[in-house]
């Protein structure tokens, strides 16, 4: 390890479209139960999409929501589950060493999009427009309305990375965590953007928003040869992480160890994906892991269903993987769809559990792989119990080319 | 518009903005910030809440004269009558 202070995590806080806490969502997972339904969206009809259906109500006031984000509103779920769940004592810690940082695809789009359809209902009158604005469309909003709601008043921000977000979120904890910023670290990652129509038509502009009119649950097909595009879903996914001795010393669960990260840049295209970098992005997360391939049991795909995506990473994963037969690999769009900011802490989540029952949940709805698509190791007609499984590395790749991979381990009790 | 319309022009508006307060048993001649949570920006709301529903226009300068749900009605109606 390039750093000698062991972080890990020890709680974990979620809401996905199939599931409000881990156990709901591991189990839709391992079952393969889809949580994409069809909605009306703002100019663009029916759509496909995920959307979150957690209690708003159970740690905010109403007005607390009215004056804040559904990004907000996710964050605080999450954040307040992670805690419940961590078993802190949060009555006494102290606030001032608590950071919140949280990954987001984008943020604002969708206030910002109301507000102009308000203007426009208001014959362009600015002198209506909602002194809320602002403080709704800072990038700092999820985050900073999880310290006004928790009383945290340690360093909160965002970390925008498209949609590697969610890793970076993680990713930044440790960071911060090892340079002693701070002793305990809310992080993750959030999205709100199926409440915005420009994420949908900006998709659908691209060719790259999947549709399935006859089962909206197969809109999105990640890795299958009839994929046709990716499907908008929101989602919320915040863990506890703090350094190893501070867990052991408070007795917590420990769900993992993160051993392992890089973040890189493809350089190369606005949207298209590079597999040489991204081949580069793994192999450099397990070097700082001081890992060989052959030592991960799980690959997370990022596999968001679109046609060059999804094989630009399987190459990538093909090169990295392919002479370790131990190595399985599956994704979870396929399930919930593609939740931006928020997807790569929720699919780590979802694999998280299989460090205590071994099971790899299957990628949904591979009817036909595509053979360009073919991995070693592929789950994808049914979830495996594989037995230990002791590793896992979560993809996560975003537009303008940012690359993460983020490797955990299984906390043995050394 | 009569006093009693205007009060509950008023109402109706703080009833959105601070959803979670009983309006029932609210005293009109102490401060709105005294009894309800209440803060600047929700101030701001309420103007701007007049100036959408009722075409009303409050200044800056007198922000003061919605202090209490009494000074709201007396301030207010005037400008519902013109």
């Amino acid at each position: 390890m390039y750093s000698h202070q062991r972080i890990v995590i020890t709680g974990v806080g979620l809401t996905a479209p199939n599931g409000n806490n881990l156990t709901e969502y591991r189990q839709a997972l391992v079952q393969g139960v889809s949580g994409i339904t069809q909605s009306e969206i703002r100019y663009m009809g029916q759509q496909a999409v995920g959307l979150c259906r957690f209690d708003e109500m159970k740690y905010q006031s109403k007005k607390q929501r009215r004056r804040g984000t559904r990004a907000g509103s996710i964050s605080i779920y999450c954040a307040n589950e992670a805690i419940t769940d961590a078993k802190l004592d949060w009555a006494s810690l102290d606030k001032s060493k608590v950071g919140v940082y949280v990954g987001i695809t984008e943020h604002g789009n969708v206030e910002t999009e109301n507000e102009i359809y308000e203007l426009h209902q208001n014959k362009l009158d600015t002198k209506l427009w909602s002194p809320h604005h602002n403080p709704r469309t800072v990038a700092n909003n999820p985050a900073g309305e999880v310290t006004l709601a928790l009383g945290i008043t340690g360093p909160h921000y965002t970390i925008g990375a498209a949609c590697a977000g969610g890793n970076a979120g993680i990713i930044q904890a440790v960071q911060m965590l090892r340079l002693g910023e701070v002793e305990l670290a809310i992080a993750g990652g959030i999205s709100e953007s199926p409440q915005t129509f420009g994420i949908f038509a900006g998709f659908a502009a691209q060719g790259a928003l999947g549709f399935d009119a006859n089962d909206v649950t197969k809109s999105i097909r990640p890795m299958d040869k009839k994929r046709n595009g990716t499907v908008i879903s929101e989602g919320g996914c915040l863990y506890i992480i703090e350094k190893l001795e501070t867990a052991l010393a408070r007795g917590a669960k420990i769900y993992a160890e993160i051993v392992g990260y890089a973040i890189n840049s493809d350089a190369s295209d606005y949207v298209n994906p590079h597999t040489g970098r991204q081949t580069e992005c793994m192999r450099l997360a397990l070097h700082r892991a001081q890992m060989q391939a052959s030592d991960v049991d799980i690959v997370s795909m990022h596999a968001t269903g679109t046609g060059a995506g999804d094989i630009s990473e399987a190459a990538a994963v093909r090169e990295v993987f392919s002479a370790s037969s131990k190595t399985y690999v599956n994704f979870t769009k396929g399930h919930i769809g593609h939740c931006m900011g928020a997807a790569g802490a929720l699919e780590l989540a979802g694999n998280l559990s299989a460090f205590e029952d071994g099971i790899v949940h299957l990628g949904l709805n591979v009817d036909e792989l595509d053979p360009d698509c073919e991995c070693p190791g592929l789950v994808i007609q049914e979830s495996k119990y594989v037995g230990n499984v002791k590793t896992i590395l979560n993809n996560s790749f975003g537009m303008l080319g940012i690359n993460s991979a983020l490797i955990v381990k299984k906390y043995e009790g050394k | 518009m009569t006093t009693q319309d205007v009060k509950q022009v008023v109402i109706d508006i703080i009833a959105d903005i601070a959803p979670d307060e009983d309006l029932s048993v609210i005293k009109e001649d102490v401060s709105l910030r005294e009894q309800l949570d209440l803060d600047s920006m929700d101030f701001l709301d309420i103007v701007m809440e007049l100036r959408k529903r009722h075409r009303v226009e409050v200044p800056a300068d007198d922000y003061p004269r919605l202090a209490t749900l009494a000074s709201c009605v007396e301030y207010l109606t005037p400008k519902f009558i013109q």
